[in-house]
């Protein structure tokens, strides 16, 4: 009962006039730093932190976290709009709400992305404010097994969904592969296929190779076909959000198997942009209609706007129990909280009662403002789309490019970032599919270090990902989502044939 | 004509004595103000948002804006690719440039070393040392362990390659200390390398790892929390700050692993430099601002939270102590075979 007493006292710090405006102004610019591809929420946080010097703790914690909310809102705006992500975690987003805005579908598909992250975010600050120090204890037990198990599960949940040849679909995940590895290796310490030059040294940015592959891409083929954009007869009103509303709590199996995937992710914490990743592919494989995914499913925005979200929300829940960073953007929270002489960890619950409270009941508040804000916006970010394309695509440009420079202040990621189009544009005329390259690209750094640090641990045997009962469930299941496919197949075979032979032994 | 000299004189001296004095005040003016920064200063870091040098820099950025300590502002540039090396090279590509500074971690000499991408400290100019971070042996509480001699017999009575020791990035820093102890014990870890420095003391406190060598700052709220004990500090002094972290420990009550029978030290530098080619005046300027930064009381507590090495060095000490401290890296590293083919 006192986290409740203590929670009602964070209200009455937050709803104070100076905090609220503050809030506000967060939640703004956090939305635009969203909207502009590149400059993410680490970034803008970042760039916005010393702005925060002269406040008190508290009132700094609400903007920057704030800041952080709109980013995860505004993220789906271009996405949506334009295919062009406007961070990592709303790659995903593209895949069904593209294809909706082409279907005159844009506001309908932009309310659900804003209903479904506020979702995702009030049920990660639910576990935030209950259960806090029982699931704080969870993310300790994630090591580099269990790490890759995850990210193995990941890929194993995303990879038999694609409906085109299995050898484009595999040729596309191992360029993702090779486009990851360029740069330091941080396990050797060494540089690989940098080729001598200094520019490479960083490697290929996700973000600058998504919005190549995705928005460049999608404007050569405007271009190509008519000169328009598609889908500028979205209906703009906001008694569409009213609609959509009625429709989305069909959806509540997806809601919930995406806010559970968002909040274990968040915690463990691998971060928001895999458990987009791991509850599209979850959705689609277990959706009655999985095969309409990527034409325009409202259940497809659904699943991985909830889950970032949740993620995005819950990985603030490690940093201020642990001291641990569940994403790049609670690692610059983190940093603030040192510069402003707080010290984050297991004692600021007891020793900073006043910040932590009020920081937690700023999440509920400012994802209720947030919401009301990017709903309002909706029929505004519909009428985006009737701009004629001769006005709006070199616009498009200009801010994809000015976002590809933003990434790491580099001109010459501008140029890949073109390259990617090029390449995007090329993949597409030939049916190579780009999720997967984009997945491999996002997770396959990942990936190799956790697996790579476990074979150290382990001295080089594979049975580290099988050594406790958490590791091997994930693992297990990784294995099942891998094989899916192929059971299904076998069921269907045998179902078909007039005398069943035994079921066939678990592949493994 | 007579009558009009006469009129004329007083205000002619009038004239003269503002000339004057407009002249002198121009003068001694110039005299004081030598040289400003005449647009927003690029501060460059050479790792990623959220680290070490990465809260130095913002922790600066911000007491500069806050006291009002310069004309223009700071704005604040992570170049964290290839171990930093990205970093370096911008600076060095901008010869003669007053409006740009760098902040150096030890990578300052082990990236050059490690990965032999072109480039060297002679490559940029000096500014000043602004503190030295230190590193401490962690376990996790738990364990029985109880001095760095006891873990250190434990690892050995184990044999080779049984005990993991966590630590940030590859043919870096913690690898560094990590051979050093493995030769100055007799024993051998596995060594698994991490992104960053809070990872590594996640790791440690889900004993993932047996133990780290982090930073102070890095591993506080774990050792506050009761989840995480110190060894031993790897400097040659025991750390200065007396006030109690934890119920019964100070940071000066940990001993040094010279202390422990380790015969070994290390800390990192944490120090500005400019590009190549800024005259003194440059470089004078950046000393004073940083001078003004320590005295804020920011700084100090910061300084004490993070239990630093305090001290200041610039001009020719500062030079000859980055040049000890290169060739003692290259040593270390060619001892642990790290050096780029």
């Amino acid at each position: 009962m006192e986290s409740f007493q203590l929670l009602f006292h964070g209200f009455a710090t937050v709803v104070q006039p100076f905090n609220l405006m503050v809030m506000v102004v967060g939640i703004v610019l956090g939305i635009i730093i969203g909207v502009l591809p590149g400059l993410g929420g680490a970034n803008g946080v970042a760039i916005l932190l010393p702005l925060t010097f002269t406040m008190s703790p508290t009132s700094a914690i609400i903007m920057l976290s704030c800041i952080y909310w709109g980013a995860l809102f505004g993220g789906a705006i271009t996405s949506v709009l334009f295919n062009i992500p406007g961070e990592p975690w709303s790659v995903a987003t593209t895949f069904d709400g593209y294809p909706m805005a082409q279907h005159g579908q844009a506001s309908e598909a932009l309310t659900a992305a804003f209903t479904s992250s506020f979702v995702g975010a009030l049920f990660a600050v639910l576990v935030i404010t209950f259960v806090a120090p029982l699931v704080a204890a969870f993310a300790l037990e994630f090591g580099p097994a269990e790490f890759f198990a995850v990210q193995f599960l990941a890929f194993a949940s995303f990879i038999g969904l694609g409906r085109g040849s299995p050898f484009k679909t595999l040729t596309a995940m191992m360029i993702g592969f090779a486009l990851a590895a360029v740069g330091l290796d941080t396990v050797t310490g060494s540089l690989r296929m940098t080729f001598g030059s200094t520019e490479l040294l960083r490697g290929f940015g996700f973000l600058i190779a998504v919005i190549g592959l995705f928005g460049i891409s999608e404007i050569l083929q405007t271009m190509e076909e008519s000169l328009t954009l598609k889908g500028k007869d979205a209906k703009i009103n906001l008694k569409v959000v009213l609609q959509t509303w009625k429709a989305l709590p069909r959806y509540w199996v997806t809601f919930i198997r995406s806010v559970v995937v968002g909040c274990w992710m968040g915690i463990t914490p691998a971060g928001a942009t895999p458990a987009s990743f791991m509850s599209y592919g979850l959705a689609k494989r277990f959706s009655k209609e999985g095969d309409q995914f990527g034409q325009g499913k409202i259940e497809g925005v659904v699943a991985p706007e909830t889950a970032a979200h949740a993620a995005g929300t819950s990985a603030l829940l490690p940093m201020i129990t642990l001291g641990i960073p569940g994403s790049p953007t609670a690692a610059v929270l983190l940093s603030g909280l040192l510069i402003w002489g707080l010290q984050p960890g297991p004692l600021l619950f007891l020793e900073q009662k006043e910040f932590v409270w009020s920081l937690i009941a700023s999440m509920y508040l400012g994802n209720v403002v947030g919401l009301l804000i990017v709903l309002t916006t909706v029929p505004w970010m519909a009428a985006i789309l009737r701009i004629p394309f001769s006005i709006i695509g070199p616009v498009i440009l200009v801010f994809c490019a000015i976002g590809a420079y933003t990434v790491n202040n580099a001109a010459v990621d501008i140029i890949f970032m073109m390259m990617f189009g090029v390449i995007g544009y090329v993949l597409k005329k030939l049916d190579y599919p780009l999720a997967p390259l984009v997945l491999a690209l996002v997770l396959g750094d990942m990936a190799e270090a956790s697996f790579r640090q476990a074979m150290l641990m382990s001295q080089g045997a594979l049975a580290i990902f099988w050594s406790n009962p958490l590791v091997s469930s994930i693992s297990g299941l990784g294995l099942l989502m891998l094989f899916w496919p192929a059971l299904t197949w076998a069921r269907e075979r045998l179902r078909g044939l007039v005398a069943p032979r035994p079921a066939p032994t678990k592949p493994a | 004509m007579h009558a009009h000299l006469r009129l004329a004189r007083p205000a002619l001296q009038a004239a003269l004595a503002i000339f004057c004095s407009f002249t002198a005040l121009l003068l001694s003016g110039q005299a004081l103000a030598d040289w400003q920064p005449q647009k927003t200063v690029e501060f460059i870091i050479p790792a990623g948002t959220g680290g070490g040098a990465d809260q130095m820099a913002r922790m600066i950025q911000g007491i500069v804006a806050k006291h009002s300590l310069m004309g223009q502002s700071i704005v604040v540039i992570n170049k964290a690719g290839g171990a930093g090396a990205e970093g370096f090279l911008d600076v060095k590509a901008d010869k003669g440039n007053p409006h740009k500074i760098i902040i150096t971690l030890s990578n300052l000499f082990t990236t050059p070393l490690a990965t032999g991408v072109p480039f060297n400290w002679r490559d940029l100019t000096p500014v000043a040392m602004l503190a030295l971070d230190e590193f401490v042996l962690w376990v996790p509480a738990d364990r029985p362990y109880q001095s760095a001699k006891q873990y250190l017999d434990a690892v050995k009575a184990a044999g080779p390659r049984k005990f993991k020791m966590g630590g940030t990035g590859s043919k870096q820093e913690d690898q560094i200390i990590t051979v050093a102890v493995e030769k100055s014990a007799g024993v051998k870890f596995i060594y698994v390398p991490f992104k960053g420095g809070g990872e590594v003391a996640t790791q440690l406190v889900g004993k993932h790892v047996d133990s780290t060598v982090n930073n102070p700052i890095e591993a506080v709220a774990q050792w506050r929390g009761g989840k995480l004990r110190p060894l031993c500090v790897f400097d040659t002094a025991r750390l200065p700050v007396t006030e109690k972290m934890t119920k019964t420990m100070a940071w000066s009550d940990i001993p040094t692993c010279r202390e422990s029978g380790l015969d070994m030290d290390y800390r990192m530098l944490r120090g500005i430099f400019m590009p190549a080619g800024v005259t003194q005046e440059h470089v004078d300027f950046y000393i004073g601002l940083f001078r003004k930064v320590r005295e804020t009381d920011e700084w100090k507590t910061f300084m004490k939270n993070g239990a630093f090495n305090t001290t200041f060095m610039t001009g020719d000490e500062y030079r000859t102590w980055v040049e000890r401290e290169e060739q003692r890296h290259r040593e270390l590293m060619a001892e642990a075979g790290f050096l780029a083919k």
